[in-house]
Parts: structure tokens; sequence; C-alpha cells
């Protein structure tokens, strides 16, 4: 692409005094309704003036300027980026689900589908309840630690407030925690990636709220001494997280409810094929065992003979209470639910199964290429780690550049330094909708990138050259902040 | 097999490579007791079918004629906005971590923070937050990191705060022993007086809550409210509908006395009214703002503009040090996802509007719920509850249970409003109602029909 | 290898002090920490007149890739905070041990019994997390 295709104005630049999309106004009303003047706003807000055509084209070309999943192959390592079918967007955007407000009359028609998709979703993870409101992963594991805090309180052993997480555990369930009003405690990993088992019982005790856990680690690995984990906990009188993140490696090989888990959320946005968004909406729904029954945060979906209706404060007195205004993203859980009726029992299966293949035959390429994984003896699980650092002693190269040049290539980058615990290292998930071919041509382009290392290494450390913009200097970003465009004075 | 890609030849040439002789090999890690059974899930169908069942339910759901608010409000959404916004190099790619094949995201995103500044009066915007009910709760821990002259976290909850707000800021923020007290509102006025504030003065208070308009479509005072909470070192949460900010005073300019510090201190709300359909409750977006001051306490992404290695300029997130996957626990949230496509389409709906579009938007609405709570009142057995101004809701009160008035309305295919009851128990069998712009005069006319009709059967027959 | 300095005291989360007769201190963080922090964008010091307690969090000093807070070695009041990495962070990076100090602490009790290294301990204690 050239430069002149690749740059576009602020919208606010391309505004014109007077200039309107005036199709869209609605007709004036006549009456006498007005604001009182001291309440009133002084000055019109500096929004932009623009025609519609200009609109329409400015968000389009900064559209195109987007690695996406519909134009590339996006192996981000623990975001799970599988297609998105688009039957699940153009069923969920039928007008009457558009246009449903929340605080009608229950729509039987919307709350089927809640109804069911919770029932799918305690049917597959195992657990006793499921509630779709958390509006995210975050949101989710939130929901779940308050729980955990609500059932030791309500057996007035509230002085459990210490969550457990392994070292390499995503950023979110520490914070977690603290929003929880827990303190956290790290334990380490093995050289394998299991759970370290002499620091789990040293760790825990009387004030052991519970441990928060992803299953396959985030270090691409199924944690094999998960039961033993799941016995030292419950007789610590902890209970069981699960971090859904990674759900997608074993969806119908087994069930978080089967391994001992108390409580569990699921990102819809990963393992059921809702859109990333650009960042965002995600959905968080949350599983639990019997003993955290009481504490589901509601609106839940209910079934009075074959009446839906929506469970609140008064079915569910012990609640922890709602996390959003409404029922969470309805539309979201939506798209979760066409998806998994698109797919069905077998198509489950067949999500980790093929998630599992697609990531072990990118490993093995990757491994005979002369690129290092990061636990050569163990079986991948929908993802795996290359650590860099043989090449970043040699070559001085570092595993932002490789993912910068891997643009130049037309992929977008694994997840780079996460997890922590592995230098330089590039996270693969290339997810179950990716064909052979696609795989063996991101495998090519990184033996590329590799041969580059040893004879122009310079092509790495000033990539990317092909994108509208070349490396930003983030800590101009952060140093002189410019974080809203202002009308000239 | 469903959105699997896989041959026969290619499935047996990759377990060649990986060395293994079937797909189940490849879970030998996973202790045999633990391998779950058959699932008890319906088989899948094709999109044809599963197309006829979805329209279906939806036709049965059906279009009613809606007057409720309440947090939600139905606008008109110009076709631009999601034909653009479900292009899937918006709706499928992830959060723009990097920059350089995210410039599109991260362009709109600084596009989308320059407007929500410009409506809010405000000098930062983060790039959005779940909903407006969560980013209320954000507010409230936002509030207790900032002021250092509280020590308290004691947060002042007017009841005229839409109470799920109050619920969900309790359901997120409690956790951290932050109380919340109640102070109640002018039972005539329907706003919150500052006579209810009097008792705080000179206490130690983290925060204030200001909904403007308030949850019964009232217009508060909140220039004496914002005066009134700064001269007790108390700062002030400001929750605000965008779309009445074309008309209103932006919070950044709240407060009329020169000796303390003009403006909310955080602004929150719910994004929804701007171009986002009701969707029986989400996917919405809460949004945030403040001072500059205060910009490394609050949560959320936020994008940055900078430079690229050839000194042109480029767009990134920046103030990531504050978030969780850098600062882990003593991140200032665990927020992680936001509500970026939401937000894509909200920057797409200001854009098309401007501010003559938004200004008409919340003038036409204004006019109409002025309209509708007149014609309402003038059915026998209903007056409208309060006197102090309001934007585009009203609460009216009947002489008789509202349970059953809405739900015959209801069987006509109107929703008449949100029945105050549970909530509100002091004010009677009161309702809350709302029209926007896209109601028209006929449908406000249908609407007074209708409950005339329903209320006073024998003077309609006659 | 890092600069340390040998007339200061130092901690094990790598804050620096310099103590003066009368019981006033000055407090930093290490050449190590700033360079292990990488460029610094933003710092906050403790406001003058706050009471301090020893091992308490009081200033916080971050960088693009990691925030981290820098806590009081030693109780006492805060006498003075480096108004100028306000607005120049890199000071911090370039002069950690001169124009880059965080703030002054004016203590009552000896110093002594602080959890204090020597220069020549640190270093070792910095060879030893090294290795």
């Amino acid at each position: 692409m050239t430069d002149l295709q690749l740059r576009e104005p602020l919208i606010f630049e391309l505004s014109r005094p007077g200039r309107q999309a005036s199709t869209q106004f609605p007709p004036p009303a006549f009456g006498s309704a007005e604001i009182p003047a001291h309440l009133r706003r002084a000055a019109p807000p500096a929004l932009p003036a623009v025609s519609e055509l200009q609109a329409v084209r400015h968000f389009t070309r900064l559209s195109q300027m987007n690695f996406s999943i519909d134009t590339h192959f996006y192996p981000l390592g623990s975001c799970t980026m599988k297609y998105n079918p688009k039957a699940c967007n153009a069923f969920a955007m039928l007008p009457e689900f558009l246009g449903r407000h929340p605080l009608g009359p229950e729509p039987q028609g919307f709350l089927a589908c809640m109804y069911e998709l919770q029932e799918m979703l305690q049917e597959i993870t195992g657990m006793q309840a499921v509630s779709l409101t958390p509006m995210a992963g975050a949101q989710g594991e939130f929901a779940g630690v308050a729980m955990i805090r609500a059932y030791h309180r309500s057996r007035n052993d509230g002085g459990r407030n210490e969550i457990i997480v392994p070292q390499a555990a995503h950023g979110t369930n520490p914070a977690t925690a603290a929003m929880c009003g827990c303190s956290v405690k790290e334990i380490p990993c093995d050289e394998n990636g299991d759970v370290d088992i002499d620091s789990l019982k040293a760790a825990v005790g009387p004030a052991t709220a519970g441990i928060m856990l992803t299953n396959p680690s985030t270090l691409g690995v199924f944690e094999r001494k998960i039961t033993e984990v799941a016995r030292i906990v419950h007789e610590a009188g902890g209970l069981l997280y699960y971090d859904g993140a990674n759900l997608n490696a074993i969806l119908g090989k087994v069930r978080p409810g089967d391994m001992g888990f108390d409580v569990i959320h699921m990102n819809l946005h990963k393992t059921f094929s809702t859109p990333h968004g650009g960042g965002g909406p995600g959905s968080g729904a949350v599983g639990v065992g019997a003993r955290l029954l009481p504490f589901l945060p509601i609106p839940m979906v209910g079934k009075d003979g074959a009446r839906f209706r929506w469970l609140t404060e008064r079915d569910l007195p012990h609640s922890i209470g709602r996390l959003s205004g409404f029922m969470g993203n309805a539309g979201v859980n939506l798209r979760a639910y066409i998806y998994m009726r698109l797919l069905g029992r077998e198509g489950m299966v067949r999500v980790a199964e093929f998630a599992t293949l697609n990531a072990n035959y990118l490993m093995k390429r990757l491994e005979a290429a002369g690129f290092e994984a990061a636990y050569p003896s163990r079986r991948a699980s929908h993802e795996f780690i290359i650590t860099l650092k043989r090449e970043n002693r040699l070559y001085q190269i570092t595993a932002m550049d490789v993912a910068k040049r891997l643009l130049d290539y037309g992929f977008h980058a694994p997840t780079t330094y996460f997890p922590l615990l592995v230098p330089e290292c590039l996270l693969i998930e290339p997810t179950e909708t990716e064909a052979k071919e696609d795989l063996d041509r991101f495998c090519d382009a990184l033996i590329a990138i590799r041969r580059e290392m040893e004879q122009e290494p310079e092509k790495l450390s000033s990539a990317p050259h092909t994108m509208p913009v070349r490396r930003l200097d983030d800590v101009r970003a952060a140093k002189q902040l410019d974080l809203a465009w202002k009308p000239a004075a | 097999m469903a959105f699997i890609p896989h041959t026969p030849d290619d499935i047996s040439r990759m377990l060649e490579a990986i060395g293994v002789r079937s797909i189940d090999d490849l879970f030998e890690e996973i202790p045999a007791g633990l391998r779950a059974g058959a699932l008890k899930v319906p088989e899948g169908v094709g999109e044809m079918e599963l197309g006829r069942l979805m329209s279906e339910r939806a036709a049965g759901d059906g279009r009613p004629l809606n007057f409720i608010g309440a947090g939600a409000y139905e606008h008109h959404i110009p076709a631009p906005v999601w034909a653009i916004a479900t292009r899937g190099e918006f709706y499928s790619a992830y959060t723009p971590y990097q920059a350089e094949a995210s410039q599109g995201t991260l362009q709109l995103i600084y596009e989308y923070q320059s407007m929500m500044c410009a409506l809010t009066g405000m000098e930062v915007s983060n790039a959005s937050l779940y909903d407006g009910a969560s980013a209320l709760a954000e507010a409230c821990l936002m509030a207790v990191r900032t002021n250092r002259a509280a020590t308290s976290r004691r947060i002042l909850m007017p009841r005229s705060v839409n109470p799920t707000y109050a619920c969900v800021a309790r359901a997120i923020a409690g956790n951290q022993d932050i109380a919340f007290e109640a102070v109640d509102f002018d039972r005539s006025a329907g706003r919150t007086p500052l006579e209810s504030l009097k008792p705080y003065g000179g206490q130690d208070i983290t925060a204030l809550v200001v909904q403007q308009p308030n949850f019964f479509g009232c217009l508060e005072e909140v220039d004496q409210l914002t005066d009134w909470a700064h001269q007790n070192k108390i700062l002030v949460i400001a929750v605000v509908n965008p779309i009445s900010l074309a008309l209103l005073k932006p919070p950044g300019h709240w407060g009329e006395r020169i000796d303390v510090a003009r403006g909310a201190d955080i602004v929150c709300g719910e994004g929804q009214p701007l171009g986002v359909p009701l969707s029986a409750g989400g996917p919405y977006f809460g949004f945030m703002a403040t001072r500059m001051q205060y910009v490394r306490q609050m949560p959320g992404r936020i994008v940055g503009r900078t430079l690229d290695a050839d000194g042109r300029p480029g767009f990134s997130l920046t103030l990531q040090a504050r978030e969780q996957h850098i600062r882990r626990s003593k991140a200032t949230s665990n927020i992680c996802t936001n509500q970026g496509l939401m937000v894509t389409a909200a920057t797409i709906y200001l854009s098309l509007l401007g501010a003559a579009g938004l200004e008409r938007v919340a003038a036409v609405s204004l006019q109409r719920t002025a309209d509708l709570a007149a014609s309402l009142s003038r059915v026998a057995g209903v007056r409208a509850a309060f006197t102090a101004p309001r934007f585009h809701e009203a609460v009216l009160l009947l002489d008789r249970p509202a349970a059953p008035v809405l739900a015959a309305l209801a069987r006509r295919g109107i929703f008449g409003g949100l029945d105050l009851a549970e909530r509100y128990p002091e004010l009677g069998h009161a309702i809350l109602v709302c029209a926007t712009e896209t109601k028209l005069a006929a449908d406000i006319d249908s609407y007074a029909g209708a409950l005339a009709d329903i209320m006073n059967p024998s003077r309609a027959a006659a | 290898m890092s600069n340390i300095p040998s007339d200061l005291r130092y901690t094990k989360s790598h804050e620096w002090l310099r103590a003066a007769p009368n019981g006033a201190v000055e407090i930093g963080i290490s050449d190590h920490a700033q360079s292990a922090l990488g460029d610094l964008v933003f710092v906050e010091v403790p406001e003058v007149g706050r009471a301090l307690k020893a091992g308490e969090a009081c200033a916080v000093v971050e960088s693009v890739k990691a925030a981290s807070d820098v806590y009081s070695p030693v109780s006492g009041k805060v006498t003075a905070a480096n108004a100028a990495l306000a607005s120049q962070p890199e000071l911090l990076n370039q002069d950690p041990y001169g124009a880059g100090w965080l703030f002054r602490l004016q203590t009552n009790a000896p110093i002594d019994g602080a959890p204090l290294m020597s220069a020549a301990d640190y270093a070792k204690y910095l060879a030893d997390q090294a290795s």
C-alpha cells in the first residue's frame, strides 16, 4: 500500500462549520419545553460537522488499517482468535432482538435462548448452575472471587482472605483478588510447567480463601496434578477457581467440575467465538458447584412451567448482587448461543481436538526449523510457547522485533512477553479454524525471519516497514500526554 | 465439520509430522479418570435451520411501542453506524496491543476520547468501561484512590440516582469497605435539596454522586451541589446522559463559586443512547472522564497520540503501567476487555449527528416527553409527580396500582413505562415514562388513548 | 555494572538513603533500579508534611513497562520532595543519586536500627540476585 492510501486525517480535520448529515436529524418538534437558563449549555460541544459520505469513508478507511480475523491469521496466544461466524451476528441483530427494552415484559423468545445457553454451559463445564451476567472475563473473575468470599462469610469463616495464584497467572487474577479485598500469594511452577506441590502445601492454611487456576495453564500445558491440587486446597478449607481463558483446549474432553473446581468463568468471546470487537464487548459467564449456588450474580433466567422469567433478589437473596445495569452483555450471550447451536455436541468436541492438533503441528514444525519450545517434553494444549532467548543472545533480537516483523509478512503477531516467566517468549495459539496451508505459511514466514536475524538483523530491529506507521514512541506517548484533540483557540 | 477446514489428508499429514497416530493421543496428558463422557447438548444444526428458529423466536417477542427509559433509551440509529461497525476489520479485531497493525481502532478511540471530552467538558476520557452502572462503581473506587483529604471511604449516594446503579456500586465497590450513605430527595420537586446534604457538612466524606438528569428525569441544581461538595473537600462524581449534554451544562462546568474548584471531578455514565441498540440490556458501554491531574487513577484503557520512528503521528495505548497486565494486584482495576465495538458505533454516531444533530435529538426528546406527560396527565386518575424541570423522562402518579395497567397496555403492544412500586414504594402508584425523538405525536396519542380506555373503560365507551 | 556510591546506604527494594548528622535524610532509588525500569515517564513524590513509617509505600516511579512503589527505608516526616521530577522524570534516569533524588525526611529515631546495607553489601546483593 502506498503512503497516500494509509494516512487518514482526524475526523475533526474533515469538519467544516455548517456541514451536516441532515438525513439523520429528526424533524424539529414544536412546543414550549425548555431547559432553565442556569442549567443550559453555553456553547455547543466541539463535535465534527461532516457529510454522511465523509463519515462513511473516514471510518471505512480507518477499518482498513486494522488486522483482524476476517483479513489475517491472528495467532494471539491466550486470546483464541477463531473465526466469528457471520450467522451469529446476523441472527443476533434481528430487529425484534435489537429493539427490545430490557425492562419491558419478559421476552420469551430471547429468554428461551438465554435459558438454553445457561444449560449448555452448565453441561459442558460440569457445574450446577450458570449466570450469564458478568460482562467480561475480568468481571467473571470478580464474581467468582466475590462468591468465594460470600461463601466463607456465610460459614462465619470470613477471615479467609488469601487467594493463591501460580506465578504464570494472567494479570487479572491478582488484580481481581485485590478488588475483592483479598491479598495474593503467588506460588511457583516446576520446570515442566506444573504447579509446585510443596509450595502449594506451604501456602495453604486457615487464611486460604481459594486458588485461581487456568488449566491448561498459561504455559500452554495441561496441569497434570490437578486432582492433587484440588485435594490440598479443599482440605485446607479453600475453594478452587477455574479461569476459563483456555477452555477452548479442553472443550468436551474434560470438564472443570469433574476436575474439582467449585467456580469457573468462561470467556464467551474466546471459546464461544463472539467477536473481540477491537477490545470488547466480551462476556464472562460464571458457573458454580453446589456450595456456591446461593451466591450467583443476578439476574439469571429461570423457568416456571413453560414460562421463562428473570431470577432476581427475591429468588436469590444471598446473591453477590448485580454487576451491570440490566443483564450483562445480552447480545453477546445471544451470539454465543447461536454459535453453540451451530456446532452442537460433536462440533464442540472437535473444537478442542483441532485446536490441539493445529498447535502441536505448528510447534513441531517450528522446533524442526530450529526454534526452541519452552516446554519441549510436553504436549502443547491449544497453544504453546517459543522462547527466543538464544536468538536474543546471538543476534540481539527481541521477541518484540520478531512480532513486528511478522506484521510485514502479513501475520498478526503472537502474544509477546506473556507469561512473564519465560524470557523473550512468543505465545502462539492458532485455533481450530485455521487451515494447514495457513499454518505452513506462518511457519515459512518465521523461518524467513530467522534467516534475516542472521543476515540482516536491522530489518527486524526497525520493523515494521509496511504498516501505516513505523514503530511508535511509547515513552513520548506516556510523557507528553496527548489524549484528546482540541479545537484551535 | 462446522468451521473446521481440515481434510482427511491434512489430518494424516499433520499427525505424521507430530509423530502420533490419532488426535486422541494428543490428550494423553489428561488423566484418564477425568475424561468427559458424551455431552448432553443438542446436535449441531445448519445456518438455514437455525435461522428459522431464531426468526420465530424473535417474531414472538414482537416490536412493541416502547415508552420505557430508566437508563436505556430508544433513539434513531443511522444506517451507516452498524454497517461500518460490523465490518470484519472492526468486528473481528482484538484489543490494539500491536499498535502498528491496529491504527484504525486506535485512531477511532482517540477521536472517541476527544468527543467525550467535548461533551462532558472534561480534560481526559478513557476508552470505555462495561456499562453505565459498573462505570459508577469504578468511579467510586477511583474517588477513594484520588481524594487524599478523606480517609473515611464514605460516599454520598442520593436516592434520586438510578437505584440499580447504586446496587451495582455496592456489589462491586462494597468488597473494599466503601460505605454508601443514602441522601433523600424532595418529595414534591423530585430532586436532591441542598438541605439534605447539610448534615454531612464538615465530615470526612470521599465523594458525592450527582446524576443529571436524575433517575426521575428531573434536573438537579448541579451548581449548588457541586459547590457544597467542593467547599467540604468532597469529590463530585457526575453521572450523565450523553445525549442530554447537547443541551445541558457539561459537568466540567458545574459550580459557580470562584473560591473552590469548578466542575465535577469524575464524570461517568451510560453510552448506549449514542447509536447502540436496546438489545434486551446489552452490550452497552460505560464512559468515564476526569481532570488531567487524576488521569493515573482512572481505570480502563487510554489511547494517546505520539510519533513513530520516522517522526510521523500515530496512536498507541498509553499509561498501561496502571493496568492489570503490568501492575497485577496493584492495578487501578481488574478491567481488561472493555466495550470497543460499542465505542466504534458511538464514534460514528456522534460524527454523523454532530453538535447540531445531537442538539436536535435532545430538544425533540425534551419536547416529546413534555407532550407525553401533558397528554397522559389529561387522563382521569393520572397526574405528574414532580415539579422540577426535566429532560426526557417523567414520573406519573396513578390512582391505582400500576402493574395491572402496564400489563393491559402491554397486551395492546404498548410498553407504558416502568413501575416504581418496588423501588420507591413511598411514591405510591408511580410509573416512569420516556419519549425520545422516535415517538411521534401519533404514538403519544395511541398511548394516551389506550391508557384512557384501560383506566376509565365506561367513560371511553360513552 | 551499575553505579553504587560508597557514601550511601541501600535497601533490598533498591532505595538509597543519604544521612546527615542532624537526623535529616535524603532518599532516592538506585542506578540499578532506574536502569531496570527503563525510561521513566512519571514520578509521584510524597506530600511535604506527611508522616511516614519505615517500609511504607510513599512514592511511585513509572516507566512504559512497569510501575513500582518506593518504600521509605526509615520513619520520619517529609520535609521536601523533588518537584522537578513532575515535569522531568528523566532526571531520575540521568542522575539517580543527585538531581533525581525523591524526598527528604526528618527522622526522630536513630537510623542505625533500620535494615540498611552498605554499598559493598548492596553490590554483593545485586550480584547474588543476578546469578
